[in-house]
């Protein structure tokens, strides 16, 4: 009987393959990022509202993942940004292998940003390194201003935080204040934008500081 | 929710490194588990228990240990337990608290003949 150090990350074949990711990605100057919620929350149509407004002054391409349907990389075609669909068939998170396959059908020369939109769930997708520069968060008031402290992961993780359908505000129990609270504790360096995709709201401030990371 | 997957990983360390050792039966497996990695220990152990079957990890137990969440002041060095939200540090009240510990993943080392 011999005891065998072993003192190797579980999911180090996950990292491998994602830090080759973002190597190759800075190498060809693309920024990436990684849009996690809940299901609902409204990533999609942050999505949409972003890249109409981008105008076509980046040049942007899209990942989606959804368990199944490709309605979201129509959703994000019809905005006239290259998208392409991945279906987990299941699975709850998506991982390096995942986005290294997606990225053969996409033309990458001249990209700016990709922008990663990830399976909707609030816990597996942050263990999963896809090669991103920044993960965003997006939460939907109508999900509860508890749910920071109940999923601090992600919040934890994220380098921005889009509090989305604030129009809403004023017919629900949510303590907008309690989310940033929660957060500026979980990570005092978070960026977070509060917006509404009905009304437009937030998301000018949101685009142009976008636009400027990107070109920083 | 993907501790199958998890597993899978992990059955693939364990036997790797057995098969570098020259071992052909893995009889414990200790792992270590961060509080806040998102792992549930007893779903891990019924996925690994499940497809370790005809391996040569068949008869190995997972042993799990939990990290617990811990937290530095960066302003005075003081320790913290993170298991909950830590708005400021006890000791001085800065808010710039580290995590040093809790997001653990990792196998740690194995028993095989």
């Amino acid at each position: 009987m011999a005891e065998i150090e072993v003192g190797r990350n579980i999911l180090e074949a996950n990292q491998t393959l994602a830090e080759a990711l973002r190597k190759r990605f800075a190498a060809q100057g693309i920024k990436v990022l990684n849009l996690i919620s809940s299901p609902g929350a409204g990533k999609t149509s942050v999505l949409e509202q972003t890249l109409r407004r981008l105008g076509g002054r980046l040049r942007c391409a899209v990942i989606e993942g959804d368990i199944q349907t490709d309605e979201d990389a129509q959703r994000v075609a019809a905005c006239g940004v290259p998208a392409v669909q991945i279906q987990t068939q299941g699975a709850c998170h998506l991982d390096g292998p995942m986005i290294g396959e997606a990225l053969d059908a996409l033309e990458l020369e001249g990209l700016e940003l990709l922008i990663i939109e990830n399976v909707g769930n609030l816990v597996c997708p942050v263990d999963f390194d896809l090669g991103e520069d920044m993960k965003v968060a997006v939460l939907s008031v109508t999900e509860g201003d508890d749910k920071p402290s109940k999923y601090p992961a992600l919040f934890r993780a994220a380098g921005v935080l889009l509090v989305n359908k604030i129009d809403l505000l004023p017919y629900i129990d949510c303590d907008l204040e309690r989310i940033h609270a929660t957060c500026r504790t979980l990570n005092p360096q978070q960026k977070v934008f509060d917006i509404s995709c009905r009304t437009g709201e937030g998301l000018g401030d949101w685009v142009t500081w976008l636009e400027s990371w990107v070109r920083g | 929710m993907h501790e199958l997957s998890i597993a899978q990983s992990l059955l693939g360390i364990v036997l790797q490194e057995a098969g570098r050792h020259g071992a052909n039966r893995v009889t414990k497996v200790a792992v270590k588990i961060g509080a806040l990695a998102s792992v549930v220990p007893s779903s891990l152990t019924f996925s690994f228990d499940l497809i370790k079957e005809g391996t040569p990890a068949a008869d190995a137990v997972l042993e799990i240990e939990r990290v617990p969440a811990m937290g530095i002041c960066r302003a005075c060095g003081a320790r913290m337990d993170m298991s909950g939200l830590v708005e400021a540090c006890p000791d001085c009240g800065s808010k710039e608290i580290e995590l040093s510990s809790g997001q653990e993943l990792y196998v740690d080392h194995i028993e095989a003949e």
